[in-house]
C-alpha cells in the first residue's frame, strides 16, 4: 500500500503552551495575592478591582480556563495528531480556535476585575463571554472531529475517548448552566432561582471539575505517561472500564455540594450515593497509571517527567478518595464552608492539573525544539518546591479547616455558643500564613520551570512542521464473525460522541427533572415577597463585590448553626433569588439571617471600614461604595427582567419602581441620620444596606405574625 | 411549615431511581463483558499506538 507523507503541527502546540505557561504565572499570582489578603486585609489596596471577591473568581477562572484550559489544549494539539496520523483538520480553525480562546480569557480578566460576574462559582464570566465561549468550543470540535475523520489510524486510542467525553460534556454543561435573560451588555440574571440555581449550578461546578479538570487529564496521561516511561499502560482494559464507569458516574455526583441544605433530601441522598461509587472508577485509573511503570521505577528516579508525573496520580488518587469521603454526610457536616475543601481542592489544582501540565512541558519543549533539557537539576528543584509547596499549602488548612469547624460547633456547659465567630477565624491565621508560604514555594518552583524552558528553547531549534509517514486509513473491510459491539464503537468516532452525550446527559435529566418539573417540590412560603427595587439594587452590588465568595446565605439544620445564625434555611425562602447567593466557604459568617440584625449605622461603619465595627475583623474595606452613586437608570430593566423571569411584581411597576426606590432610600437615609451619619440617597451604600436589612427576614415576619 | 418528604409529593418518583440504576448497572454489565471478551492481541496491538512514532 502506497504510504502517505504528511506533517505535524507543532506551531500550534508551541503557541498553546507558550499560553500554559504564562496563564499558569498569573493564574497563582492571583490565588497568592488573594491569599494574603485573608490574613492582612490591607493588601487589598483598598480598591474594587484588587479585593478579595474579585480576585478569587480571577484567580479561579485563570487556573481553570486559562491554565489548566490552554494545557489540555497543547496536549490535545499534539497527541491527537500522533494518535490519528493526521495533521490538524484545519490550520485555521486551529488558530482561530488559539486566538479566540485568549481573547476570552482576557476579557475574563478585565470584566471580572470591573466587577461584572453572574455570581455562580466557576461560571462567572457574563452572558457575551458565553456565547464566545460557545463559539470557540464549537470550533474546537469541528476541528477535533474533523482530524478524528481524516485519521490514518483505525483504532481510536482511549485518550481520544476522554478527549470527545470532555468535548460533548463541557458544552452540555456549559450551556444548561449559562442560561440566563440579559438586562444589559454585561448584566444578566439566571433563568433559575435558589434551589433549582443551586442544583443546575453544582451539577455544572462539580462536573466543570470532573470534565475539565479530570477528564481530559486523564487523556493527557493516558498518552504522555506511556510515551514518558516507553512502555503501554499497565491494562487496557482497565482504561476502558475507567472511562464508561467515571463519566457514567461523574455526572450524578454533583449534590453533593448540597448537603445539609435546602436541598431536597432524596436529590442529596442521589449525589452521595453517586459519589461513594466514584472511588472505583477513579482508583481505577490511578492505578492504571502508577502500575504502569512497574518494572521501571530505576527510570522515574532520573526522568524529572516521571517524577512529576507520579505524584500527579497519587495526587489524583488523594484527592479523588477525599472526594467521596467528603460527600459522607456526617464527614461532610464538619468540612462543608472550611478550609478543609480548599486544602482539597488544592490537592487536586496544584497536585494532579499542575504537576501533569509540567510534566508534559518538560516533555514537549525538548521534543519539538530538538534538543535536550537544559537542566535536569533545576527540574528536579522545582519537583521538590512544588512537592512541599503543596504539602505546606494543604496540611495546615486541613488543620484549620478541622478545628475552625470544631470550634463553631462548641457549646459551654452552660448550652452557650462558646467562640464568637471572629475568634474562630484569627485562630487559624497562621494556618493562613503557612498556606500561603506554600503557595509561594510553588510559584517560586514554576518560575524556575520558565527559566529552564526558555534556556531549552534557545539552545534548540524548532520544528515547526515534522514529518511523518503512514498508509491511509482503508475504507474496505471484511466484517468477521467475534467483533464486538465495543469494537464496532471505538471505530466510530461520532458514534462514540453520541453515546457518550446520552451517557452524561441521562444523569442530568434524572438527577433535575423532578425538581424541575414538580412545583410542589419547592414549597412556596406565602410571606415570601420579591425584593423591593432598591434591594434588588443592592442584591446586584453584594454580586459584584463577590461577598458570596466569603459569606454562605444557608443555615444547615443542626444546633449550633441555628444557635449562631437563628432559623434554618427553607428551600421556599429563595424562589426570587436569580441567582442564588448560597455561598461554598465561610471565611465570614452566614449572612442568611442578617436582615435586622444590626442598626443601618453599623452596616455603614463596617462597610467604610470592618475593624470599627468588629474589631481584628479580615474582612477588607469598601469605601467605595459611600461614595459611588447607584445607577438607577437600570432599574426598569432589571425590574422587567425579573417579571419575564416570572417574578411577581404588578403590571406597570417598572415605571414606578425609582419612585419606590427613592422612597426606600430616603428612610434609610432618615435611620442613618438619627445615629449622625449624613448621606446622600443616591449612594450604593444605602441600596446594600437595604439589601442586607432584607436578607432572611420574610420568615421571621411570618413567625411574628403567626405568634 | 414541613420541608421533608419532598419524595412522597412526586408521583412515580421511584421510576427515577429505578432507571438510572437499571440504566447504569446494565451498561456496566456491557462494558465489563466487552472488555473480559475482547480479543487480547486487539487489545495489545491498541495499546501500543502512543509508541507507534518513532519521535
Amino acid at each position: 500500500m502506497q504510504v502517505e507523507k504528511f506533517y505535524y503541527d507543532n506551531k500550534i502546540v508551541k503557541a498553546f503552551g507558550y499560553a500554559t505557561v504564562i496563564f499558569a504565572v498569573v493564574g497563582m499570582l492571583a490565588g497568592l495575592w488573594a491569599a494574603l489578603q485573608i490574613y492582612m486585609p490591607s493588601t487589598s489596596l483598598n480598591l474594587p478591582a484588587t479585593t478579595f471577591g474579585r480576585m478569587r473568581p480571577l484567580h479561579t477562572n485563570a487556573i481553570i480556563f486559562a491554565f489548566v484550559g490552554n494545557c489540555i489544549f497543547t496536549g490535545v494539539y499534539y497527541s491527537l495528531q500522533r494518535l490519528c496520523k493526521a495533521r490538524m483538520f484545519s490550520d485555521t480553525l486551529s488558530w482561530i480556535h488559539f486566538w479566540g480562546w485568549q481573547l476570552i480569557i482576557a476579557s475574563a480578566a478585565i470584566t471580572l476585575l470591573m466587577g461584572y460576574t453572574t455570581g455562580k462559582e466557576y461560571a462567572e464570566l457574563e452572558w457575551p463571554i458565553d456565547i464566545a465561549i460557545t463559539l470557540i468550543w464549537v470550533v474546537f470540535g469541528i476541528n477535533m472531529f474533523g482530524t478524528i475523520l481524516k485519521r490514518r489510524e483505525k483504532h481510536l486510542y482511549v485518550a481520544i475517548w476522554f478527549y470527545i467525553a470532555t468535548w460533548v460534556t463541557v458544552a452540555m454543561l456549559h450551556i444548561v448552566n449559562s442560561f440566563a435573560i440579559p438586562v444589559s451588555f454585561m448584566k444578566s440574571y439566571s433563568w433559575y432561582a435558589g434551589v433549582q440555581d443551586a442544583l443546575v449550578q453544582w451539577w455544572y461546578g462539580h462536573n466543570a471539575v470532573a470534565f475539565f479538570l479530570t477528564t481530559p487529564i486523564l487523556g493527557l496521561m493516558y498518552y504522555f505517561l506511556p510515551k514518558a516511561a516507553n512502555r503501554p499502560v499497565y491494562s487496557y482494559r482497565l482504561s476502558i472500564i475507567h472511562f464508561w464507569a467515571l463519566i457514567f458516574i461523574y455526572i450524578w455526583a454533583g449534590p453533593h455540594h448540597l448537603l445539609y441544605t435546602a436541598l431536597p433530601d432524596w436529590a442529596q441522598s442521589l449525589g452521595t450515593v453517586f459519589s461513594v461509587m466514584l472511588i472505583f472508577p477513579s482508583w481505577g485509573g490511578m492505578l492504571n497509571g502508577l502500575f504502569t511503570l512497574r518494572g521501571a521505577w530505576d527510570k522515574v528516579r532520573e526522568d524529572p517527567v516521571l517524577k512529576f508525573m507520579v505524584v500527579a496520580i497519587t495526587c489524583y488518587g488523594m484527592a479523588t478518595l477525599e472526594g467521596p469521603l467528603l460527600s459522607l454526610k456526617n464527614i461532610n457536616a464538619i468540612a462543608h464552608y472550611t478550609d478543609w475543601i480548599v486544602a482539597h481542592v488544592h490537592v487536586g489544582g496544584l497536585g494532579w492539573n499542575g504537576f501533569i501540565a509540567f510534566a508534559m512541558l518538560y516533555y514537549l519543549v525538548p521534543k519539538m525544539w530538538g534538543t535536550q533539557l537544559y537542566s535536569r537539576k533545576l527540574a528536579n528543584n522545582h519537583f521538590w518546591l512544588g512537592t512541599i509547596g503543596i504539602i505546606l499549602y494543604a496540611v495546615p488548612l486541613y488543620w484549620a479547616g478541622f478545628s475552625q469547624s470544631l470550634m463553631w460547633k462548641t457549646f459551654t456547659p452552660e448550652g452557650q455558643l462558646k467562640f464568637q465567630f471572629l475568634e474562630t477565624v484569627t485562630n487559624i491565621i497562621p494556618m493562613y500564613v503557612s498556606r500561603s508560604v506554600g503557595g509561594g514555594l510553588y510559584l517560586v518552583g514554576a518560575l524556575i520551570m520558565v527559566y529552564n524552558l526558555v534556556k531549552t528553547i534557545r539552545a534548540g531549534s524548532f520544528i515547526a512542521n515534522e514529518a511523518a509517514e503512514a498508509a491511509p486509513l482503508q475504507k474496505e473491510e471484511k466484517p468477521h464473525g467475534n467483533r464486538h459491539w465495543h469494537s464496532w464503537i471505538e471505530r466510530r468516532p461520532v458514534t462514540l460522541l453520541v453515546f457518550s452525550l446520552i451517557v452524561v446527559a441521562i444523569g442530568g435529566i434524572l438527577e433535575m427533572m423532578p425538581t424541575f418539573l414538580v412545583k410542589s417540590n419547592v414549597p412556596t412560603i406565602s410571606s415570601v415577597k420579591p425584593y423591593t427595587p432598591l434591594e434588588l439594587q443592592g442584591r446586584d452590588i453584594y454580586v459584584r463585590e463577590g461577598c458570596y465568595t466569603c459569606h454562605s446565605q444557608m443555615i444547615r439544620p443542626f444546633r449550633d448553626e441555628v444557635a449562631r445564625y437563628g432559623e434554618y434555611s427553607k428551600a421556599g425562602e429563595f424562589v426570587y433569588d436569580h441567582p442564588f447567593q448560597w455561598g461554598s466557604k465561610r471565611t465570614g459568617p452566614d449572612l442568611a439571617r442578617l436582615g435586622g440584625k444590626y442598626p443601618d449605622s453599623w452596616h455603614y461603619n463596617h462597610m467604610d471600614d470592618p475593624t470599627t465595627m468588629s474589631p481584628g475583623s479580615v474582612m477588607p474595606a469598601y469605601p467605595w461604595l459611600l461614595d459611588d452613586n447607584l445607577d438607577t437608570a437600570s432599574t426598569r430593566s432589571k425590574i422587567r427582567a425579573m417579571q419575564k423571569l416570572g417574578v411577581p411584581y404588578p403590571e406597570g411597576f417598572e415605571d414606578r419602581a425609582n419612585e419606590d426606590l427613592m422612597q426606600q432610600a430616603n428612610s434609610i437615609v432618615e435611620s442613618l441620620k438619627k445615629d449622625k451619619i449624613e448621606t446622600p440617597a443616591n449612594k450604593e451604600i444605602v441600596a446594600l444596606i437595604a439589601y442586607l436589612q432584607r436578607i432572611g427576614k420574610d420568615i421571621k415576619l411570618e413567625g411574628t405574625a403567626s405568634n | 411549615m414541613k420541608f421533608i418528604n419532598y419524595l412522597e409529593k412526586i408521583s412515580d418518583v421511584d421510576i427515577y431511581a429505578l432507571s438510572s440504576f437499571g440504566i447504569f448497572f446494565l451498561f456496566f454489565l456491557a462494558v465489563l463483558t466487552w472488555t473480559f471478551k475482547a480479543d487480547k492481541k486487539k487489545i495489545n496491538e491498541i495499546s501500543r499506538i502512543p509508541l507507534d512514532n518513532q519521535d
